[in-house]
């Protein structure tokens, strides 16, 4: 689908049930068009077209072996990484062909990522959230402080680790490593963040925690969040989209797809719990 | 149009102030750039050099073995008397010298090695564990003039007494000086394999009741056994392309062993000793460089097995 570039954004809509019927805002951030991904013969994930729109929480559900964690990682062009990954299909961001981009280093740093599996850089705490920064040049002390505090408490970790920012990131449980790797995507001040399940490895009330941020965080920034528990999709995300085998089933304003609005027999299958 | 989330300002269709970095290659862009290109070169070097290599030796016995050399004689010649007349050029003295101190030098140095290095890596704790390293690590720094010396004054009278032989500079010598010269390498390169196995292996294998033996044998050692392969294989090229050492502690004689306690020669000795001596262009000298090329190709065989072993194996993983 295309948006008519006018209209504001509306950040306030998202968890509103009335979101699909809101006017549509502006330009998508990021577009998806015919996207194909294989490994080596096995085809990953095709036939995708998704418009992402600023400001909004954009849910992404399906069972295993669906082609999320692929989606994700053909964004910020991380098939880098696996020789045998192919990407076909247009993926633009900002407007820009990600495939062609000039940068692709502030592509990437424009985009902010968090896996399944917690990454605690063999680094300090602080040093794990001041490293985005850093990169980019800023020196300050008392600067990257405020960057380090405001990221690690918007990630439910601060008090838990604000008398030890100097200890070993990777020495932290696997729960904080995973709230760690959050503050460390959010200190990038991405436009874009992708969330990968990131309450795989957290307890449910600092997971409730975190997802209170995230609400206030689409004030200044999109969300694409991958996740395993439906119900996490229909408490944050505007729109949700359905994957399975590989192929993006449906697309529909979130409270739709749970209020029985779903159009197509396998969403609603899994969205009930009878398979996935 | 609408206002841009961060600054208010206002943006252009799809084109948010920000956006304009993802078309401006920065500083951090060109750095990257240049030191990619850097590490390039360096990389590409590796194969010029192999490559320049490979041609002078090739190019500097290419006339003799194109029109006067019979290849297949040469491989399997019995004598090699480069200096009577006529000279013979029989290789088969060499590779057998050297295919059996390198098979002795491996007997001895694969269960040393092994041994050190399941030690260290998984048994020993600690202070211990870490001056066992330094010690290996000195070990691999011996310069290998040294150890000849020592085949040659310490065991070549130690042979001589135990077995009760004429002889002490021979294939059994010259193989123990090269099995301990190769040993701390392929131990250094064994508890490298050994490490790179997860921790989680062990304490899941502890966890079912194993006894620390057993999560070796069991868990640790088939996971390392690309890297043990290579180890291996790479000592093996170590104990194959040694000179000064082998040279002193073999005896250096041109004909095929029969025994462990016959003298042997080798094809690097062999070189080391003649080219000096052999007429800048004659056969001789092309003769001792078609050694050499062969040589070049059996450690260049060893090597690529090396690497097939490791990477067949991770493909499988």
């Amino acid at each position: 689908m295309v948006n008519p570039p006018n209209s504001n954004a509306n950040p306030n809509a998202a968890t509103s049930a009335t979101a699909s019927a809101s006017p549509l805002p502006s330009a998508p951030l990021l577009s998806v068009r015919g996207l194909a991904i294989r490994y080596g013969a096995k085809v990953a994930l095709q036939g995708v077209d998704i418009d992402i729109r600023p400001n909004e929480i954009f849910g992404i559900i399906g069972p295993a072996n669906a082609g999320k964690t692929s989606f994700l990682r053909a964004i910020n062009r991380m098939d880098e990484f696996v020789p045998s990954m192919r990407v076909d299909g247009n993926i633009t961001f900002a407007g820009r062909d990600v495939r062609t981009i000039r940068n692709l280093y502030a592509l990437r740093s424009h985009i902010g990522v968090v896996f399944p599996l917690p990454v605690g850089l063999p680094l300090s705490i602080f040093d794990n959230v001041a490293l985005s920064p850093r990169l980019r040049g800023r020196r300050q002390k008392a600067d990257l402080e405020e960057i380090v505090e405001r990221c690690l408490r918007r990630a439910a970790l601060w008090d838990e680790v604000k008398d030890r920012l100097q200890t070993l990131g990777s020495l932290l449980s696997g729960g904080q490593q995973q709230r760690l790797t959050i503050a460390r995507a959010l200190s990038q001040d991405p436009e874009l963040l992708l969330l990968d399940e990131f309450s795989i490895a957290v307890d449910p009330v600092t997971t409730m925690r975190i997802e209170e941020v995230l609400k206030e965080l689409r004030q200044e920034l999109t969300i694409v969040l991958v996740t395993n528990l439906v119900q996490q999709a229909r408490r944050l995300a505007a729109r949700t989209a359905f994957f399975l085998g590989g192929r993006c089933i449906e697309i529909a304003a979130t409270e739709d797809l749970f209020s029985g609005g779903a159009k197509d027999q396998r969403t609603i299958d899994y969205l009930e719990g009878r398979f996935g | 149009m609408a206002p841009s989330p961060l600054t208010g300002e206002p943006a252009s269709a799809g084109q948010p102030p920000w956006a304009k970095a993802l078309d401006h290659r920065d500083r951090g862009w060109w750095s990257d750039f240049a030191a990619r290109t850097i590490v390039w070169l360096g990389g590409m070097s590796a194969i010029l050099f192999i490559a320049a290599i490979f041609l002078f030796i090739a190019t500097q016995g290419l006339e003799f073995m194109r029109h006067r050399l019979d290849i297949g004689a040469m491989l399997t010649g019995a004598r090699w008397e480069p200096t009577v007349e006529p000279p013979v050029y029989g290789a088969l003295p060499l590779i057998a010298g050297t295919a059996w101190i390198t098979g002795v030098a491996m007997l001895i140095a694969i269960p040393l090695a092994f041994g050190a290095a399941i030690y260290i890596g998984e048994f020993a704790r600690g202070k211990q564990r870490e001056w066992l390293k330094i010690g290996i690590e000195m070990l691999a720094a011996i310069p290998s003039v040294v150890w000849g010396v020592i085949g040659l004054h310490v065991m070549k009278p130690i042979i001589q007494d135990v077995f009760g032989v004429q002889v002490g500079l021979n294939v059994l010598n010259a193989g123990i000086i090269l099995g301990l010269m190769a040993a701390p390498i392929m131990a250094t390169i064994a508890e490298d394999a050994l490490k790179a196995v997860p921790d989680s292996y062990r304490e899941a294998a502890e966890a079912l009741g194993a006894t620390r033996w057993q999560v070796v044998w069991k868990v640790v050692l088939p996971h390392a056994r690309p890297g043990l392969s290579a180890a291996v294989l790479l000592g093996i090229g170590r104990a194959f392309g040694e000179t000064i050492a082998v040279l002193m502690a073999s005896g250096h004689r041109l004909m095929v062993p029969e025994s462990i306690f016959d003298s042997a020669a080798t094809l690097t000795a062999t070189i080391a000793a003649e080219l000096g001596e052999a007429a800048v262009g004659g056969d001789h000298y092309q003769m001792l460089f078609v050694l050499g090329l062969l040589l070049f190709v059996i450690t260049f065989t060893i090597n690529l097995l090396a690497d097939w072993l490791v990477r067949g194996r991770r493909k499988s993983a």
